[in-house]
């Protein structure tokens, strides 16, 4: 088993992207299937994404196991008041400022859940979102 | 995995190699090692993109390449020419000319290959119509891309265009016109001359397809070098009779960069620099880039204007190329293409696929992933006592290469310089030892 922890910079789209390019790059070494490999990044990029867009604070923990890779994102911030609806293709909340910048279409939660194996979402308003993400190998 | 999966034209002359480290420090996929005091180039990670060859000031680094005079085994001896050939000479020399003196060289017949692109873009057009579902369709043409992408960005071999360059198309059409007019296959030599290392490699082990109808690789460079030569010994000035191509203008600027783009439909990018393209593949890799169909991707700046063997200056290249279209456009008629009769071109579409590109990742660290962790443990405890200036004195290009040598023990900790230093302020090192590892990696120096 290894962890890994990246921090989130919050506001900074510049370096959305970090935490999934290193991962990318940890799961390439370990001989993951290029098709899982997709998967997992995608999903965490969008997630990361999220945090970037809407916390204020944020920190991701990846741990990789010899069959799966588990990642807990977690963040202060606005929480998510509606988990379900932000679960439905479409649904946005994010700012004019964030879609002008080409984020915040709305497809966050619904595409990492296509992309792995389980997520768990958990939210206070007011307060952050936790998300966790399982792929298996 | 095989020791070594592909053949490379690039080679380093270790007479000449000063071990000067320019090289290391250029290669995309970090390829190379200083040993003994000479590059060496790992043949797993090497793409043949050439970085190297342009970084070294001592032209230790060549490309092997036919002897021309492997032509005359055959009776029929075809050149194969990219359009960036013409272009390398200088306006005063006209193209009826250089065709010439080519054939003087001994060759049958002169073929320029991007007369296959009108073909071509048909077929990707079509292509991209079957596989809309893939995105970003990326292209195949540069062979320095196709292995960049199997083994730094496998999981993109899906998004590959499978079908064959217009080299492989132009080699094809000759073999087929030639038998047609009952020309034993024995008899037909066809020899292309190319601006580049990769295109060398990739018709020696050509990715996803059997064997190269190509027979050999004559370099652009010598072929240069003989004709203009003999243009300025024999005061040559003009030529007749000589049969030029039949090409339309967007033919003739396909090796240009968007060469490719301009001819696809829906949204289609185009980026040369090998360097720029490893920067982009990584934003594709993460799902970063919405909605681009079709992705032109060149491993030299310019694209093929840019290709190691070219003499003359990429700009001015480009620049010629532009003009020469601009030419052809003013009297172009829409049918203006190079004609293919039916049966060579259903004979063509039928054989023009090539098969799946495998990923060939050399960023595995063992394919046991127990033991990969294990490595990869390693290295992030041996990252923590490396100093990550990267200075490249240990033979790997950055710490974390040497780490990751160190890790699959191609390598000691006791190559950083830093280290040494250290281990032996602490008497764990002793100077005699200092001087043996520096040996090893530096040689005599």
């Amino acid at each position: 088993m290894m962890t890994f922890e990246y921090q989130v910079q919050p506001g900074d789209f510049t370096n959305a992207g970090f935490a999934s390019s290193q991962v990318k790059k940890t799961l390439k070494q370990l001989n993951v299937d290029s098709a899982v490999i997709k998967r997992v990044v995608v999903a965490l990029y969008e997630a990361e994404v999220n945090i970037v867009a809407h916390a204020h604070k944020g920190m991701i923990y990846v741990t990789i196991d010899n069959d799966k890779i588990t990642i807990k994102l977690e963040d202060e911030g606005p929480g998510i008041p509606d988990i379900d609806l932000a679960m439905t293709a479409g649904y946005s909340t994010a700012s004019p400022h964030v879609r002008e910048m080409g984020f915040g279409a709305g497809m966050g939660l619904p595409n990492i859940k296509n992309n792995v194996d389980y997520l768990n979402v958990k939210s206070e308003v007011g307060v952050g979102t936790t998300v966790e993400i399982v792929v298996n190998f | 995995m095989p020791k070594s999966f592909f053949h490379h034209a690039l080679k380093v002359n270790e007479d000449i190699c000063t071990g000067c480290m320019h090289c290391l420090k250029k290669c995309p996929t970090e390829a190379i090692r200083m040993r003994s005091g000479k590059a060496k180039i790992s043949a797993n990670c090497c793409i043949d993109c050439g970085e190297c060859f342009d970084a070294c000031p001592d032209s230790a680094i060549y490309i092997e390449h036919d002897d021309l005079n492997t032509i005359f085994n055959y009776d029929y001896r075809i050149a194969l020419v990219p359009a960036v050939l013409i272009n390398q000479f200088k306006d005063d020399i006209p193209t009826p000319l250089i065709y010439q003196v080519i054939k003087e060289l001994g060759f049958t017949h002169i073929f320029e290959i991007e007369q296959m692109a009108d073909f071509l873009i048909e077929e990707i057009r079509k292509y991209a119509v079957e596989h809309a579902h893939i995105k970003p369709l990326i292209s195949s043409f540069c062979p320095a891309i196709v292995r960049l992408i199997q083994v730094k960005f496998p999981s993109l071999t899906e998004n590959l265009v499978l079908l064959k360059p217009p080299v492989d198309l132009a080699a094809m059409y000759w073999r087929q016109t030639l038998k047609k007019q009952g020309v034993s296959e024995d008899k037909i030599g066809l020899f292309y001359i190319t601006p580049c290392a990769a295109k060398i490699a990739a018709l020696k082990t050509p990715v996803g397809e059997e064997e190269s109808q190509v027979t050999g690789v004559i370099n652009m460079d010598f072929i240069y070098n003989r004709v203009l030569r003999k243009i300025k010994e024999e005061h040559r000035v003009d030529a007749e009779n000589v049969e030029l191509s039949k090409i339309s203008s967007r033919a003739s600027l396909w090796s240009t960069t968007e060469g490719e783009k301009k001819n696809m439909l829906g949204r289609a990018l185009a980026i040369d620099g090998v360097h720029n393209i490893s920067e982009f593949l990584e934003k594709v890799e993460n799902d970063e880039l919405p909605d681009v169909d079709y992705l032109e991707l060149r491993a030299c700046d310019e694209s093929c204007a840019g290709g190691i063997l070219l003499t003359g200056n990429r700009f001015l290249t480009v620049e010629r190329m532009k003009k020469r279209a601009e030419t052809i456009r003013e009297s172009e008629t829409p049918d203006n293409h190079f004609e293919i009769d039916n049966d060579i071109a259903d004979y063509m579409r039928t054989n023009m696929g090539v098969q799946k590109v495998l990923p060939r990742s050399m960023m595995c660290l063992d394919e046991n992933r127990g033991i990969a962790m294990k490595k990869m443990a390693l290295i992030r405890d041996l990252m923590s006592h490396l100093p990550g200036v990267d200075c490249g004195t240990c033979g790997a290009p950055t710490c974390q290469a040497l780490a990751e040598d160190i890790a699959k023990v191609e390598a000691t900790l006791t190559n950083c310089i830093f280290l040494q230093t250290s281990m032996e302020g602490r008497g764990s090192m002793t100077a005699q030892e200092r001087v043996e590892t520096f040996r090893k990696i530096w040689g005599n120096k």
